[in-house]
């Protein structure tokens, strides 16, 4: 029984995630952890949809915490399930789906929803709002059956959205209520250059008008304005802000105004319930932007976890970039509430679409906007954000250049955010830098600045400009494996010339005899590759997988998953793997998407049996190696067959079985156009055609999704085989450990790749003929070591003493 | 009335049972314990299952004086039971030697 306090958090969107990440930061295993995210995902980045909508990345690459670290981290997940009612006296949440939990500690992470604004006819079909990824989903595909849309809404998100939109190849035209776009951020002068910047890049613009009515049957076909105007439109896009989602705190008796009411703790007028993020309300302010919501989950996770039990929130000065491709803003505070006596610096080149404005008062700056050149907006934002005082010559705050040198990042002070969505000093990157970090990616990794909104990666990248000239990069950064001190190239130099065939002796020689756990798979599958048959294989380097050639399952038992030629079995085999399975209590038997027969559940020291009784080959679905060849029925029995794709298969496989890879290689061959192997996404496919076979390489459908390219088209199915055998052989010698051939095919070109493998303008296909038909002449069954292991204990389990007591000492 | 706490050595059997560079796990007394025979020569003993989800460490790969769990990559130095990942995270280590060619336990 878990007695641990519970923790259950309403919400599961990147605040929610993130008080949970801070809390398990600050002191992992304090609370037994619950969350009820409404939408049946993980968790994403929803600042980077708009860069889902444009295309520039894929909606697999904005997830932050997949469903696999809620696992990982213990945490319940009620993924999918809305929160309908909170009872304060009985601590109970429930899910719509009659889920209830008792906490002992709540958070409200509800974030908001998009505001819709009173208009007749927004429920038509056609009409969008924009907030998360299946709305992202929906427009780009309802996009590619229009001609004419329109975004509802001038402001940062609304511009965001038009940009994207026309990707989808639309029109877009930008409706706004206010005299000018981005009325929060902007004043009428920048307003109407940033206008123009739009218009120039396709997106018409409509100022001051108040859509009252959304035209159309079911489906949307225009809008109309207050004053009678009517617009075309074949969707609509809702853009016009947020609310906040405050009405499940409001029904179980939580003071609400605008949002949840929140001390400095962000703690609400009940000591056990805590809100932060979009839904909460501190010191009147109800904050929309990630950076100041980042900093409340840090100060609830401080409270919670009474790591820092007096730790304060104290409110946030609002800074934002516009995301929109092709244009420059960033944005600080609010140019509009002007008071007397402010001092208001400007400068203006409308016909650059440039317009930058500062607003100083008492020496300080509060607010301001740069538009169409943010050159200097880091040194700006920080001034802004620490209340700083400004430089008497106030041009040098417009322009860096004039004498005062203010985009000189090293006049940033140390203390100063560069990133302020996970809120990273200056300092803490130059202390990457300082230990060698001397790239973007690098820093990232080890301080998380540029991994949330992004915007701050070009002055990551000016700081490694300005600092990184001093340092020597971490050499540790390009060694082929952590506990070998050298990079690819001199490795492989150094192998060869001192003769080292095992992984032992490359610690011996070039390591100081120091033995690296970490190292040791990569400088096996090195070596191999070196020295083929002449590479002394130590079985300690192998990956327990690789050890007892099945694959290991999250209870210490096995899978296997007995070779099954192109997919095509017999009764016979059938009735063996049923008999293994029972004998063996396998404790699940599953199709796998390889075509094959898995049996999970058999015990490490049942394998040697398990594989003799059925009498089939490995298939080798444990290790980085040739898999399997999926075959459709092809001409042997389909009507719409033109290749025969069976017999492919099956020689394909046979031929090529077991070869190792610097990953996994799977393969398919589809008999006809209609492609119902799923060839085009398999690392090499085969799609028959009337006068032959096209061959492509590089295809994945995994955690990322990429149409193999068309390497060649060949006539018969021996030139299939041989094409095959040259890329197999190109991706062994040239392919980086752990490198799928998607990336590999990327990297190279495919270009490149058929001039080799096709056209032979290296002169090396012989060569890589001759060296692949090696591998294969080598091909040896790792499931013969049943009845020759290349230890006594290869395959033993737990081990159970005869506990001879040879005495005792106190 | 105070437990007196024994230490009592336990022998597992030919040091060959594990072969070298790998681990083996062993049942002594209910308890599991992985013991590991890294190439240098020394011998090692600790907990056998990990701590974050239970991974079976005596499958998981030795280097030095270091496992790595088969199953998530944590890793742990294997003469403190100290964790790389969780600084909050230790395995409990034994003493372990060997004598004859046999290895012997050491259980408190």
């Amino acid at each position: 029984m878990d007695d641990r306090e519970h923790l259950v958090v309403i919400g599961n969107g990147m605040v929610g995630a993130k008080v949970v990440e801070e809390i398990l930061a600050r002191h992992r295993g304090r609370f037994r952890i619950t969350m009820f995210g409404d939408e049946p995902y993980g968790n994403y980045n929803r600042i980077l949809l708009s860069n889902v909508l444009n295309g520039s990345q894929a909606a697999s690459e904005i997830f932050m915490n997949p469903l696999a670290w809620y696992d990982q981290n213990h945490i319940t997940l009620h993924a999918g399930v809305r929160v309908t009612g909170v009872d304060r006296d009985r601590r109970m949440v429930r899910g719509a789906d009659g889920t209830e939990e008792h906490y002992d500690r709540l958070i409200f992470a509800t974030g908001s929803r998009p505001f819709v604004p009173p208009m007749a006819g927004a429920d038509k079909s056609g009409v969008f709002l924009f907030r998360t990824i299946d709305d992202c989903d929906a427009i780009a595909e309802y996009a590619a059956g229009c001609t004419k849309a329109v975004v509802i809404g001038g402001g940062l998100l609304g511009l965001e959205a038009a940009r994207g939109l026309l990707t989808h190849g639309v029109e877009v035209t930008v409706v706004e209520a206010a005299p000018h776009l981005m009325p929060q951020q902007l004043d009428g002068e920048g307003g109407d250059i940033l206008r123009a910047t739009m218009e120039k890049m396709g997106v018409r613009v409509l100022l001051e008008r108040l859509t009252t009515r959304v035209l159309g049957d079911e489906t949307v076909t225009g809008l109309e304005f207050r004053e009678g105007e009517i617009l075309d439109a074949e969707m609509v896009v809702i853009s016009c802000g947020i609310r906040p989602n405050s009405e499940l705190a409001r029904d179980c008796g939580l003071p609400v105004e605008r949002a949840i009411v929140v001390d400095d703790q962000m703690r609400t007028s009940d000591p056990r319930v805590f809100a932060v993020g979009e839904c909460a309300q501190h010191r009147g302010m109800v904050y929309g932007l990630v950076a100041p919501l980042y900093e409340q989950a840090q100060v609830a996770a401080d409270v919670l976890t009474e790591v820092s039990p007096n730790s304060l929130y104290l409110g946030s000065r609002l800074a934002t970039k516009l995301k929109v491709m092709g244009v420059e803003l960033a944005s600080m505070g609010r140019v509009g509430d002007l008071q007397p006596g402010d001092e208001v610096i400007r400068y203006a080149e409308p016909a650059a679409g440039v317009c930058k404005k500062l607003i100083v008062r008492e020496g300080q700056l509060i607010a301001g906007y740069l538009l169409g050149d943010t050159a200097n907006a880091g040194t700006l934002t920080d001034l802004f954000q620490r209340g700083a005082d400004l430089p008497e010559k106030r041009s040098t705050l417009l322009f860096p250049g004039d004498g005062g040198g203010a985009e000189d990042v090293r006049n940033i002070p140390n203390e100063a955010l560069i990133c302020s969505c996970h809120q990273v000093p200056k300092q803490k990157i130059l202390g990457a830098i300082g230990s060698g970090r001397c790239s973007i990616s690098t820093i990232a990794a080890c301080t998380k600045a540029g991994t949330g909104c992004g915007g701050c990666k070009p002055l990551v990248g000016e700081l490694i400009d300005a600092y990184a000239g001093n340092v020597t990069p971490d050499p540790r950064d390009s060694w082929y494996v952590p506990g070998v001190p050298f990079a690819k190239p001199e490795l492989v130099r150094e192998i060869r010339a001192r003769g080292l065939k095992s992984v032992s002796a490359v610690f011996r020689v070039l390591a100081g005899g120091e033995e690296d756990a970490g190292s040791k798979i990569g400088l096996a599958s090195l070596l191999k590759s070196l020295w083929n048959d002449e590479y002394e294989d130590e079985r300690d380097a192998r990956f327990i997988n690789d050890r007892v050639h099945a694959n290991i399952q999250k209870d210490a038992t096995f899978s296997v998953v007995p070779r099954i030629y192109g997919g095509i079995t017999t009764p016979d085999e059938l009735r063996r793997i049923a008999d293994v399975a029972e004998k063996y209590e396998a404790r699940m038997v599953k199709i796998t998407g390889g075509q094959r027969i898995d049996l999970l559940g058999i015990k490490k020291e049942d394998l040697p049996a398990v594989w003799r009784e059925l009498g089939m080959p490995s298939g080798h679905a444990y290790t980085k190696a040739f898999r399997t060849c999926k075959t459709c029925v092809g001409t042997e029995f389909c009507r719409f067959g033109v290749g025969d794709s069976t017999t492919l298969g099956v020689e394909v496989e046979r031929r090529y079985q077991g070869i190792e890879f610097p990953h996994k290689v799977k393969l398919a061959a589809s008999g006809c156009p209609r492609n119902c192997a799923e060839a085009t996404v398999k690392d090499i496919g085969y799609v028959a055609v009337d006068d032959g076979w096209e061959v492509y390489v590089g295809g994945a459908a995994g955690s990322r999704v990429r149409a193999g390219d068309l390497l060649c088209k060949v006539r018969t199915q021996d030139e299939v085989l041989r094409v095959t055998g040259r890329f197999m052989q190109y991706y062994r010698e040239h392919g980086k450990y752990l490198e799928r051939s998607p990336a590999f095919v990327e990297r190279i070109g495919i270009e490149k790749l058929r001039q080799i493998l096709v056209e032979d303008s290296e002169g090396i296909c012989e060569v890589l003929d001759t060296e692949i038909q090696k591998a294969v002449d080598g091909y040896v069954d790792p499931w013969l070591e049943r009845e020759k292991p290349y230890h006594p204990a290869q395959f033993t389990g737990q081990l159970i003493p005869e506990a001879a007591l040879l005495g005792s000492k106190s | 009335m105070e437990a007196v706490m024994e230490a009592t050595e336990v022998c597992l059997g030919d040091v060959e049972s594990v072969p070298l560079g790998e681990g083996r796990a062993f049942c002594v007394n209910g308890l599991s314990v992985a013991v590991f025979r890294p190439r240098d020569g020394s011998l090692y003993a600790v907990q056998a299952e990990c701590p974050h989800q239970g991974g079976p460490l005596a499958e998981g790969i030795v280097g030095g004086c270091s496992v790595i769990c088969p199953l998530h990559s944590w890793k742990f130095d294997l003469a403190t039971g100290a964790c790389t990942q969780d600084p909050s995270q230790r395995l409990r280590t034994f003493p372990i030697r060997q004598a004859g060619g046999r290895l012997l336990l050491t259980i408190v």
